[in-house]
């Protein structure tokens, strides 16, 4: 046991420890890296008990990436395949850069909950299950005929039959507490006992509970002596006769001071250090959406950084109110996903029209209409890109990981104020709610991201009188000055219909329209965008994997395994997708061929092939979940060692 | 601590932030150098001169003033005012100036429409913007007709209406805007006519000086696809006894003037009382139940019930009955003030926030070299 991890010798008196054997000497064996999945009923907490256990393994020093997986529905019905909720954790002593592919441990709450999760489980793996929730009824209603725990169809795997709930129970007698209450501790048990098995430091959790169940102490100690319960019962049960050691990442790690975070956090934290960097308020016009809604919460709890937010009354008013904010002055963003964008698209339109800095962040989920509110996806990307009437060109940038949305987000902030142009910030479901460790930034090296308002008349008139022109550009940047109101002398108008080059005046006159339409697209194209970085360690390969946003993760580790495996493919991975980097051209043709997976029907794959005419190979999923490693490699194997035709739909 | 409602008024005066111009300003001084582009005798001509005539009133530092509107006729409206503009898109007016007004309350903003605008693409908006009382002035030109798009019937048409898009008739039933926005909370609700300049800037007068969003219908004559939509607001001999004029605190009169040589005050002989049965208003012969019984306006009646008892005096068809004025005209908590103060308060609560601490959270580890 390493000095980091609690020993729960400090129990509250009559907590249940052991049940009178002395704990063993059992056996620690040590491990890499693991991939732990928590199930359940969408009730039963697994979200939670898979924070928790996050929080644990960052504070312990693991590399980890999370994937939470939940149903749309709030409460779906209980014990049904569709209300299964769950959470999967990888956990490294080295660099790791998904959350896994395949579970080495599975916990299942209930039946529906193992039939749901069981296919994605390896043999020889092991699988805790609740045998409490294991009764005729509710096997049938996921329809196990026999019992699995009883019928051998689990002896490829190593099962250990647990009663959590009996148990939990048990430990919270002293509480004056229902059954019900006491059941609904059973998460912190698992949790407890998932402590134990893996060392994991246990203060943290215990300090959370009582934080989190301030106002119902009693509530708060159950949960935390049924935490402890799980933990005891994993060092006396015979059950579990091994237990686990990751050490922690640290060599891997720059020097600094680390922190786990999502990247829906990420993302607000970066919308606010966006702000302050530029010295400008942040407002934030937001409708609520399926998985873009925590930005609107995060934002809205820090009031004293001057943020203000603005909970709409539809999308349109969302990025309505934002425009006008940035009208006024402020760093103005609307956040939303797929349905939101497409009800945005007229007011992205007046942005590009207004040439006003805006932000739409657009967390993509599965798509058509509705789609798969709670599942990740990467389908908007044309819809950001050409989603408008007219032509209407926006900057998109992508995260590639839930950290990585901090900087982003900056510099999503410093296109739409150095160009006066509305930007697109796509992230997606899986980054916004999965997360990693992140080196906690010195506010001091963010990147300064000031502006200039115009504050005096910018051009003189033919009878030598000084005016404000509002559409008289900068000629590096083609950015028409920002001035807002209140500023004396440069009262201006502005609005959708064309303007007239320069004085923003309305023209219909048709070789103005044709130069303000190829002005504004040359605005955009001129966006300055860093070159990108290929990845090709002995610049040999003949086979590029390129890709943009969440696929960073699957796709880096997949280029391992291959690497490992002796192969040779170079990787590089867009964070700007409008305008592309300069050099993208020259790096697509420096290779025989170009693999471009995406969760998505081949929406990247469509725009490189129409603008550098080369022949990228599609490699695509929709099935609401990000791409397996493995599957991927495999995948990426067979296009090295030639097999091109399987490329166009994967 | 809760403060009263005259303590709050001088808090949230609508423009008490707004800066003053350092010099009297005219009438020319709002007129931008654009050149008007409405059809030749449009209302909105009228209303323009009325709105550029009463700004000099406000004092106001020019460049603190914007206008935003939404598409149609009179959306244009920016485009001669020499203040901040926007143009924008059809019915996002509201929305725009909210996102304006709340992060800026230093600015007067007001919000310029049409009932097209305003109560059918842009509905939401209205509604919602009126119910949060965001410091905003909503000027909404009423010409009961599509005239940018060239004459299709609006949601303020009579039903049965004859237009391009219903040969046959309409057959929806109007809206009432007034009614519409005290139903959707609104604290300042007022109605006048293009023509009447003095009316209506006495309407715009009261308007300005409202803390939160008012709502101020003008009834706007369309030459073109809807002309005479209002004549018998405006015919002198006709009006006597189709328009009652609304003036806080004086008993609600209309119609010829009982003649003081005969015994009469020289008050309209008409008049508005309360059904006792139904607690309806109706309208009555003064003679008949006596002035003691004729109902006052309260403009400011908490209760919106009986100025929306008021707007539905008018009949839709033939605009008979129809108040003028301001209908109400109440305090209310003001959106952009409740805003700036919850900054404040966290600001006091919690101190200015420090971005380092909050990136590193209260969760950290560190890694050594």
């Amino acid at each position: 046991m390493t000095s980091q991890v609690s020993t729960p010798d400090e129990q509250t008196p009559g907590a249940p420890i052991t049940d009178g054997q002395s704990p063993a000497a059992k056996e620690v064996r040590r491990l890499d890296r693991v991939i732990i999945r928590f199930a359940g009923d969408s009730g039963d907490g697994m979200q939670l008990t898979g924070d928790r256990f996050t929080s644990e393994t960052a504070s312990f020093g693991n590399d980890l990436s999370t994937l939470p997986n939940f149903p749309a529905e709030i409460r779906a019905p209980a014990g049904t395949l569709p209300g299964v909720s769950s959470f999967q954790l990888h956990f490294a002593d080295h660099d790791i850069l998904t959350p896994g592919d395949a579970p080495n441990v599975l916990v299942a709450m209930n039946p529906a909950a193992l039939k749901a999760n069981l296919a994605d489980v390896p043999r020889g793996a092991e699988i805790i299950v609740n045998t409490d929730e294991f009764t005729k009824r509710a096997m049938a209603k996921v329809g196990y005929a026999a019992s699995p725990l009883e019928d051998g169809s689990l002896e490829a795997y190593n099962v250990h039959p647990v009663p959590l709930t009996t148990l939990t129970v048990e430990a919270l007698k002293r509480f004056e507490l229902s059954r019900k209450e006491a059941e609904r501790s059973k998460n912190m048990f698992a949790l407890g006992l998932l402590s134990w098995m893996y060392h994991r430091p246990t203060e943290g959790t215990e300090k959370f509970l009582r934080t989190k169940f301030a106002k119902k102490p009693q509530v708060a100690e159950a949960n935390v002596a049924a935490f402890r319960a799980g933990w005891n019962f994993g060092e006396t049960t015979e059950d579990f006769a091994v237990s686990y050691e990751v050490e922690p990442a640290s060599g891997t790690f720059p020097t600094g001071t680390y922190r786990n975070i999502s990247g829906n956090l990420a993302l607000s934290y970066g919308l606010i250090a966006a702000s302050r960097q530029a010295d400008l308020p942040l407002y934030l016009g937001s409708y609520p959406i399926t998985p873009a809604s925590d930005i609107l919460h995060e934002l809205s709890k820090h009031k004293n950084f001057g943020v203000r937010t603005f909970q709409a009354e539809d999308e349109i008013a969302g990025i309505g109110a934002a425009l006008g904010a940035a009208f006024g002055g402020s760093l103005a963003v609307t956040t939303t996903s797929g349905p939101g964008v497409a009800l945005k698209s007229e007011t992205i339109g007046l942005a590009v029209s207004l040439e006003l800095p805006l932000l739409i962040v657009d967390i993509q989920r599965g798509g058509p209409s509705t789609g798969l509110p709670t599942k990740t996806e990467q389908a908007d990307l044309l819809q950001a890109m050409y989603g408008r009437n007219g032509e209407a060109p926006v900057p998109i940038v992508a995260p590639a990981t839930p950290a990585d949305c901090f900087d982003a987000a900056l510099e999503a902030a410093r296109i739409a104020l150095a160009y006066r142009t509305p930007v697109f910030l796509l992230s997606d479901g899986y980054l916004a709610n999965g997360s990693e460790p992140w080196r906690v930034p010195d506010v001091g090296e963010l990147p300064d991201l000031r502006v200039q308002f115009a504050t005096v008349p910018n051009h003189t008139a033919e009878d030598g009188a000084e005016e404000f022109r509002p559409y008289q550009r900068d000629p590096e940047t083609l950015a028409r000055p920002w001035a807002v109101p209140g500023t004396p002398g440069l009262e201006h108008r502005i609005g959708g219909i064309e303007k007239q080059d320069g004085t923003g005046n309305i023209s219909y006159d048709p070789a103005n329209h044709d130069f303000m339409v190829r002005t504004r697209q040359a605005k955009v194209d001129g966006v300055e965008v860093p070159d990108i970085e290929v990845d090709d360690p002995n610049g040999d390969a003949d086979v590029l994997v390129l890709g943009w946003g969440s696929t960073y993760g699957p796709i880096t580790a997949a280029v391992r395994r291959i690497r490992r495996g002796g192969g040779r493919i170079a990787q590089a991975h867009l964070r700007h997708i409008n305008p592309f980097p300069g050099n993208l051209g020259e790096v697509l043709r420096r290779y025989e061929r170009v693999v471009v997976p995406e969760m998505n029907l081949g929406q990247l794959a469509m725009l490189l092939r129409a603008k550098y005419l080369v022949d990228a190979a599609s490699y695509t999923q929709v099935n609401g979940m990000p791409f397996k490693a493995e599957q991927l490699a495999g995948h990426l194997a067979e296009v090295i060692n030639g097999n091109p035709e399987e490329d166009i739909d994967g | 601590m809760a403060e009263t409602t005259a303590e709050r008024r001088l808090l949230t005066d609508a423009l008490s932030l707004v800066p003053k111009a350092e010099a009297e300003q005219s009438m020319k001084d709002f007129k931008s150098d654009q050149e008007v582009r409405w059809c030749p005798g449009c209302g909105d001509y009228a209303v323009l001169a009325a709105v550029q005539g009463f700004m000099p009133e406000l004092g106001l530092a020019r460049e603190n003033i914007v206008f935003v509107s939404g598409i149609g006729c009179s959306s244009r409206f920016p485009y001669y005012m020499n203040t901040y503009g926007m143009h924008s898109i059809h019915g996002r007016a509201p929305a725009i100036a909210t996102g304006l007004a709340s992060s800026r309350r230093d600015l007067s903003v007001w919000v310029v429409t049409g009932d097209g605008d305003a109560l059918s693409i842009g509905g939401n908006h209205l509604i919602h913007a009126l119910r949060r009382n965001v410091n905003l002035k909503i000027l909404l030109f009423n010409n009961r007709i599509y005239g940018l798009t060239k004459g299709q019937y609006s949601p303020t048409s009579e039903t049965g209406k004859i237009t391009k898009s219903t040969p046959m008739g309409s057959l929806d039933a109007p809206f009432n805007p007034v009614s519409l926005a005290l139903g959707a909370e609104a604290t300042f609700v007022a109605r006048t006519v293009d023509s009447d300049r003095k009316h209506l800037t006495q309407v715009l007068r009261e308007a300005a000086a409202h803390p939160g969003t008012a709502l101020v219908e003008i009834y706007q004559n369309c030459n073109i696809f809807n002309d005479g939509a209002f004549e018998v607001l405006k015919d002198r001999e006709q009006a006597q006894e189709a328009v009652i004029r609304l003036e806080h605190g004086q008993p609600i009169r209309f119609g010829a003037a009982l003649d003081p040589e005969q015994g009469g005050d020289g008050l309209g002989s008409r008049g508005v009382i309360r059904d006792p049965a139904t607690g309806d208003l109706k309208v009555v012969d003064v003679a008949s139940v006596g002035t003691d019984a004729i109902l006052v306006h309260d403009a400011h009646a908490m209760s919106p019930t009986t100025a929306f008892a008021l707007s539905r005096l008018a009949d839709p068809d033939t605009l008979r009955q129809t108040p003028i004025g301001v209908f109400r005209s109440v305090d209310r908590p003001v959106y952009d003030t409740d805003m700036a103060d919850q900054l404040e308060g966290a600001v006091e609560k919690y101190g200015k926030g420090d971005l380092g601490a909050l990136l590193a959270g209260n969760d950290t580890w560190t890694v050594v070299g």
